[in-house]
């Protein structure tokens, strides 16, 4: 290579070395994205399930009065 | 979901507009090297990455010194952002060389000491994120961790100084005795110019990068305290 007198074609390893640079950070950069986007969506979660519980209402009906049982009096005068 | 801050948003944008400056800086403004031809192209994005790379494992050293003196799990945090993210720079910058050297030294890889101490640099990392795997307790985690990231801190400056201590055929193009080394040249001012260019840039990429990954850190740490004040 240093021989020689004209310059060397390395194009391709160029082109190679600059595309492998920018897959890296975008991968990183995705994935970073994407951790994020997943804890947030665990946080919401969570902050769902965290929340103090309300008291529950029941939509039983309630029991309606019923008429006393008519007993007879003793007549014991 | 926490909204970005507006200083973030911009330092964004501004990295990417300096990956776009430093590519046309590289590809388009400097010259092409006479003997190697167009590969050399890569140097600009390999001394970038490298720069920022060996400057984060650096200041992990320093955090953990923070974190062993503070006891504050944020420092911990901080430390894996700043390993994370010189890691992945790191990883570029040895892919680039490999890439660089296969015309220059016909061959992808060659155990000269610069290239060892990068790999072992790399491998050492990699190690301390599996070792963080293995310790549940987070404070157990986080001293373990700033030991260990403040003795790997060393191999950080012997990767630098690996080509000015030792015998080696990586060419020294900063400052350098032996910029004739195989592979070697001397840097026109067309050449310095993108050289700087890719500095700022991968500098400036760092620290949004780094910015970012402590936001998720902080977010990892909120949702962990949070399932423990679920599951209680």
């Amino acid at each position: 290579m240093f021989l020689q007198e004209t310059t060397a074609n390395t194009d391709g390893y160029m082109i190679a070395g600059y595309v492998i640079s920018f897959i890296v950070m975008a991968l990183y950069v995705a994935s970073i994205y994407l951790r994020s986007r997943n804890l947030n969506r665990d946080l919401t979660l969570l902050e769902e399930m965290d929340k103090p519980v309300a008291p529950v209402e029941t939509s039983q009906p309630k029991p309606k009065k019923t008429a006393k049982p008519v007993t007879k009096r003793s007549g014991k005068k | 979901m926490q909204s970005k801050p507006v200083l973030l948003k911009i330092l964004d944008v501004l990295a990417i507009i300096l990956l776009g400056v430093s590519t046309y800086f590289a590809l388009v403004v400097a010259p092409t090297e006479l003997v190697m031809g167009n590969v050399q192209r890569v140097f600009y994005f390999h001394i970038g990455t490298a720069w920022t790379a060996l400057i984060g494992f650096l200041f992990t050293a320093v955090l953990s010194v923070i974190y062993l003196v503070t006891k504050d799990l944020k420092w911990d945090r901080y430390q894996v952002a700043a390993i994370e993210v010189s890691l992945v720079f790191f990883f570029i910058t040895i892919v680039l060389g490999s890439i660089w050297a296969r015309p220059a030294w016909n061959t992808w890889w060659t155990w000269d000491p610069r290239l060892t101490t990068a790999a072992i640099t790399e491998l050492i990392y990699i190690a301390y994120f599996m070792l963080r795997q293995g310790i549940d307790d987070p404070d157990r985690r986080a001293r373990f961790g700033a030991v260990y990231a403040l003795i790997g801190g060393v191999s950080a400056p012997i990767t630098f100084f690996a080509i000015r201590l030792f015998r080696t055929i990586h060419p020294v193009v900063i400052s350098g005795a032996n910029s004739e080394a195989q592979g070697g040249f001397d840097m026109t001012s067309g050449m310095l110019t993108a050289m700087f260019v890719a500095l700022i840039a991968f500098t400036v990429i760092f620290i949004d990068l780094y910015w970012n990954r402590i936001r998720l850190g902080n977010l990892e740490d909120k949702v962990e305290q949070l399932k423990l004040k679920v599951t209680m």
